[in-house]
């Protein structure tokens, strides 16, 4: 059983979200025409026994894609971040409108 | 009154102001508040209790807990039948109505228990072997008598009327057990200050302390703790309650259930997901049995089951009882039973014994029989003499009653769920669970710990480390000390080889000689040992047979136990009722129910509602015809020549905003949307990443910097994610925001060549003339406060509108349509009709793009041109995908009058011989009224060409109908009717 620990919204019960596959490959750009690369990224998954980095969407919840690193042996995660801004820095605070 | 005839004057843990009816079998029995059904039964005299799964032969109350392989009755009538209960789990009721299993014509005379006779041909893999290979077919023949033969209790037919829930708990320290180590844990981690549930399968917390005498030690230590915790506002007992389930995360699942009929208007049965900070398995031991010839009749019982009936329940099982054991444990026993009043035989198979133990025995009157064994029993319903064999001469004493201990076996199976083996432990002859992981803990006797003062001291231990796990760590006072005189289990091994019915799983009638013979065929791993013999594989799940079985094997193969190892754990612990799992979410709560904002007229007007996903549409109007067939076929009829009005709400609808909304639509759609001027809108097609065609809808350009996205009903979820997906993860840079809006808009279809003067006349402020908005076109405005958009579009094939309206005023600006419309003939249709119009003008939808077409199997390829750089663009040009004998959209229309198309008919061309999977299949059909006649849409592939005939084949119709093929728009080709 999961519980992911949104940034947005605290941690939750793997419920509310919709598993989104593995955030470990890399989408080619969007005019990329290279068939190799586009041939690896829909196709070719490890599939490890271990950490996996995976995408995961807090449907019921904040709507945002996160990446989150669970091991696959035992669905502990390690870390759970904004797809948006995978590093966790938080953008700077917005000045209050008058 | 002659029942309760086995009842003590005194003592045990009843209320005997209490008394309580209930019936077994439809005899009217009573027993008294704190029985479980089995100690209730026992003190009936009743002890034939049930037949066995596979001989039928009769079977007693064996133990006093959820181990129970012969006690397992039917729990109520009608729609509340549940099967499979052991009685021993059950908490006596008033009123509570039992029934005994798997006999007919009844208990005491069972025409199967003919099966005994052939036993020897009903061994291990027997119906493998009989009917596999030539004499398969005999299989289904006899298949449903064999299934009626075997087997439990049978379940209702009728809907259960009861209530379930299905609820979440949250816990620093979640206990499992409330024995002696898991109520010294409770004490411990409440202490400390963390929130504790305690988790208890009976009735009564205690474990093993209320099988101890009233007014000993070890119950004056109970009371005391009980008391103390009640003072605890952070901890949570919670009775009645199993722990069927561990799984990641520190959660259990529980199961907690009520067998009170009377109990109305409370959830029969509930199921909890509880996440813990850490657990403690304080889930204690199951005493073993001995394996001897005819160790099944009734009223052979664990020995620490019968001590459980005598001192919990004051019932004196039997008054002539034999206690064979290994081990000092099961002396308690006789010494009890004695003390009670019965006639005691110990037959013990070591040969020295403690002094202690034979000065007390000969102080009560117990005779001791020293390595001596149980070599057989005589008796059939019930056991009337044990024979015992070893030391000295075999000699036979008469008995009503067989104690049996084996030793015991820590209950390691929760704790083991998690895929972690058991660990043999040669101090105690058993496995206990493997290295627990963080934040578990074990104490008492499930780590082996099997003394009272044992499981006090390791539950104190670990109900402290579980709470400092939990960061919970303020001081606690010494763990409550239990002095009770006690005496080892540590078991002696060494059974001798026993002979004829001697059954390892009592359950499954798995006898000593079944694992003979799978260790003879070669199915030693104890894997395959539980599947070729079924050893294990009951309602209990082998609780009291796992053991002996494993021992029994490591013998044959000259190996040790551990080397031999355990099967694997897993959830459940003990059954379930799915009812529990499904909780609430049963008839129309089992998924949600979407309504649009017009749903009550519908209803209010003669629809037929129709599930559609998780939406409810109006399926055809009953004003149009007396069935679906009639009515959408008339429907259609004033949508070609009047006008019709759809509610299309259900379509999805995506509000796009930012600077590069238009870059988003160009890079997500296959056909280009940068160019789309302001204020018109552009049918779009969406692949998937692998080139496949994904969805498609309209999108309108509202401004420089907006769009309005729709997509079908059924992808609307799918594409508004994808959208999120790409724009989180791929595209982060593009200054672009999408909202989902599905909700905020009633929407409805206004079609049929006078559908602009039903606008007109609906809309008077609003310029729609041809010039004003074409084909394509957009206008906004506002209805009743409310935000009002009509955009051109037609799925029909009609000159059509779809009028958006602010959800509110939904039902206003409906009624608005239908009242202005009647005089020009607008009616309403549904999705009948809906769909039917858009196969004559041969768009393509669900059926069509099935997620294995792409655009040039569809037709669309031409909408895409040169265009690259779009999701799925580059895959979408693998080779296979524009290989020439791929299945492409065609028409097909019948060739003979009287005939009709079906969905899912496989085509063959003519002439071809029809097996397989054929060219193709039809995948929509409608009748048309414009072509009189029944026309299709195909996906068909090979060198057919328009003109060409195929048959249209449909099995399970027993269908075959000529048509020829088509171009799939049967109607208007030059799009005529959209335009002007």
């Amino acid at each position: 059983m999961l519980r992911i620990d949104c940034p947005c919204c605290g941690p939750r019960d793997h419920d509310e979200f919709r598993y989104g596959g593995d955030a470990s490959v890399m989408r080619p750009a969007h005019d990329d025409a290279d068939f190799e690369a586009w041939y690896r990224y829909v196709f070719v998954r490890k599939n490890p026994a271990g950490a996996h980095r995976e995408h995961w969407q807090h449907v019921l919840g904040c709507r945002q894609w996160l990446i989150v690193e669970r091991d696959t042996r035992n669905h502990s995660i390690a870390s759970v971040a904004l797809a948006r801004n995978p590093s966790g820095k938080k953008p700077p605070a917005r000045k209050p409108s008058q | 009154m002659s029942s309760n005839f086995n009842r003590l004057a005194e003592g045990g843990r009843i209320d005997r102001g209490r008394p309580l009816d209930f019936s077994f079998d439809g005899s009217s029995l009573t027993g008294f508040q704190g029985d479980t059904l089995a100690s209730a039964l026992l003190a009936n005299g009743v002890s034939l209790v049930g037949r066995s799964f596979k001989y039928h032969r009769p079977r007693g109350i064996f133990s006093a807990g959820a181990e129970e392989p012969n006690a397992l009755v039917t729990l109520g009538t009608g729609g509340r039948r549940e099967p499979n209960l052991p009685a021993t789990m059950l908490e006596l009721a008033d009123g509570m109505i039992a029934e005994s299993q798997n006999r007919w014509p009844s208990l005491a005379f069972d025409v199967q228990s003919l099966n005994s006779l052939f036993a020897p041909f009903l061994s291990a893999g027997f119906y493998y072997k009989t009917f596999m290979g030539p004499t398969r077919r005999a299989w289904m023949f006899y298949e449903h008598f064999i299934r009626k033969a075997a087997g439990l209790g049978k379940a209702g037919l009728e809907p259960d009327p009861d209530r379930y829930e299905v609820r979440h708990a949250f816990a620093d320290v979640a206990i499992v057990g409330g024995g002696p180590a898991g109520l010294s844990a409770v004490r411990a981690a409440a202490n400390a200050g963390a929130r504790v549930a305690l988790i208890e399968q009976d009735f009564r917390l205690g474990g093993q302390l209320l099988s101890e005498r009233r007014g000993s030690e070890a119950a004056a230590w109970l009371q005391t703790v009980e008391a103390e915790l009640k003072g605890f506002r952070n901890v949570s007992l919670m009775a009645r309650t199993t722990a069927v389930g561990l799984y990641d995360g520190k959660v259990l699942g529980l199961v907690e259930r009520r067998d009170d009929p009377q109990a109305a208007g409370q959830a029969l049965q509930a199921f909890t997901i509880l996440r813990a900070g850490a657990i403690v398995f304080a889930t204690g031991a199951i005493e073993r049995p001995l394996v001897f010839s005819n160790n099944d009749r009734p009223g052979v019982m664990l020995a620490s089951a019968a001590r459980t009936y005598v001192n919990r329940f004051a019932v004196l099982p039997g008054r002539k009882a034999v206690v064979a054991t290994t081990n000092d444990g099961a002396w308690r026993t006789a010494f009890d039973l004695a003390a009670a009043g019965a006639q005691v035989t110990v037959a013990d198979l070591r040969t020295m014994l403690a002094p202690a133990l034979q000065a007390e025995a000969s102080r009560l009157g117990i005779a001791v029989r020293a390595g001596t064994h149980i070599a057989d029993l005589r008796g059939g319903r019930a056991v009337k003499a044990a024979r015992l064999a070893g030391t000295g001469a075999e000699t036979e004493v008469d008995c009503d009653l067989v104690c049996v201990s084996g030793g015991w076996s820590p209950t390691a199976h929760l704790a083991s769920q998690l895929g972690v083996k058991p660990v043999y432990r040669e101090d105690i002859d058993g496995f206990v669970p493997g290295p627990f992981a963080a934040g578990q803990f074990g104490a008492g006797s499930v780590v082996g710990g099997y003394t009272a003062a044992e499981a006090i001291e390791t539950g104190h231990c670990a109900g402290i480390e579980a709470a400092a796990s939990c960061g919970k760590t303020k001081p606690v006072p010494a763990a409550l000390e239990l002095q009770s005189a006690e005496l080892s289990a540590a078991a002696f091994r060494n059974v001798p080889a026993a002979r004829g019915k001697a059954f390892v799983d009592i359950q499954m009638d798995v006898t000593i000689g079944d694992i003979a013979l799978a260790h003879r065929e070669g199915y030693e791993s104890v894997e395959h040992l539980k599947r070729y013999t079924t050893l294990g594989m009951g309602t209990d799940q082998g609780k009291t047979s796992n053991f002996p079985a494993l021992s029994a094997m490591a013998a044959l193969r000259g190996t040790t136990i551990p080397e031999t190892g355990t099967t694997t754990f897993r959830p459940p612990y003990t059954p379930v009722a799915i009812g529990a799992l499904a909780g609430r979410a049963v008839g129309h709560h089992f998924k949600p129910t979407r309504r649009t904002p017009l749903h009550e007229w519908h209803v209010a007007n003669g629809a037929d509602m129709l599930e559609v996903g998780l939406w409810m549409r109006p399926y055809f109007y009953r004003g149009a015809g007396r069935d679906v067939n009639e009515a959408y076929v008339a429907e259609m009829q004033f949508v070609r020549e009047a006008a019709g009005l759809m509610d299309i709400s259900t379509l999805g609808k995506i509000d796009i905003q930012g600077p590069d909304a238009a870059t988003l639509l160009d890079r997500v759609y296959a056909n280009s949307f940068a160019k789309l001027p302001v204020g018109r809108a552009r049918y779009g097609v969406m692949l998937r990443d692998d080139g496949i065609v994904f969805d498609d809808g309209t999108t309108t350009r509202l401004g420089e910097h907006r769009f309005f996205m729709t997509t079908s009903t059924a992808k609307a979820a799918e594409v508004m994610s994808w959208l999120e997906f790409l724009l989180d993860t791929a595209w982060p840079d593009l200054r672009v925001a999408v909202a989902s809006v599905t909700d905020e808009w009633a929407a409805m279809s206004v079609a049929g060549p006078r559908s602009r003067q039903v606008l007109a006349a609906a809309f008077p402020a609003l310029e729609l003339s041809n010039e004003a908005l074409p084909h394509m076109g957009f206008v906004e405005g506002e209805f009743e406060g409310r935000a009002l958009r009509i955009i051109r579009l037609s799925y029909s094939g009609e000159r059509a509108y779809e009028v958006y309206v602010g959800a509110s005023a939904g039902e206003a600006a409906w009624r608005r349509l239908i009242e202005i419309g009647e005089p020009f003939g607008l009616r309403p249709y549904g999705v009948e009709a809906l769909g039917a119009l858009r196969v004559e003008k041969g768009h393509v939808a669900g059926p069509e793009i099935d997620g294995r077409t792409t655009l040039d199997d569809l037709g669309l390829g031409r909408m895409v041109g040169k265009r690259s750089g779009f999701v799925g663009d580059v895959l979408r040009r693998r080779p296979a995908l524009g290989e020439p004998n791929r299945q492409r959209l065609v028409g097909l229309k019948c060739l003979e009058a009287g005939t009709r198309l079906s969905g899912g008919a496989i085509l063959f061309k003519q002439g071809e011989a029809r097996q397989g999977h054929g060219r193709g299949r039809i995948t929509s059909v409608t009748y048309s009224p414009t072509l009189e006649g029944y026309v299709g849409l195909a996906l068909l592939a090979g060198d057919v060409a328009v003109g060409d005939e195929v048959v249209a084949v449909h099995t399970m119709k027993n269908e075959t109908v000529r048509a020829s093929v088509v171009s799939p728009v049967f109607l208007d080709p030059e799009g005529e009717r959209l335009h002007g």
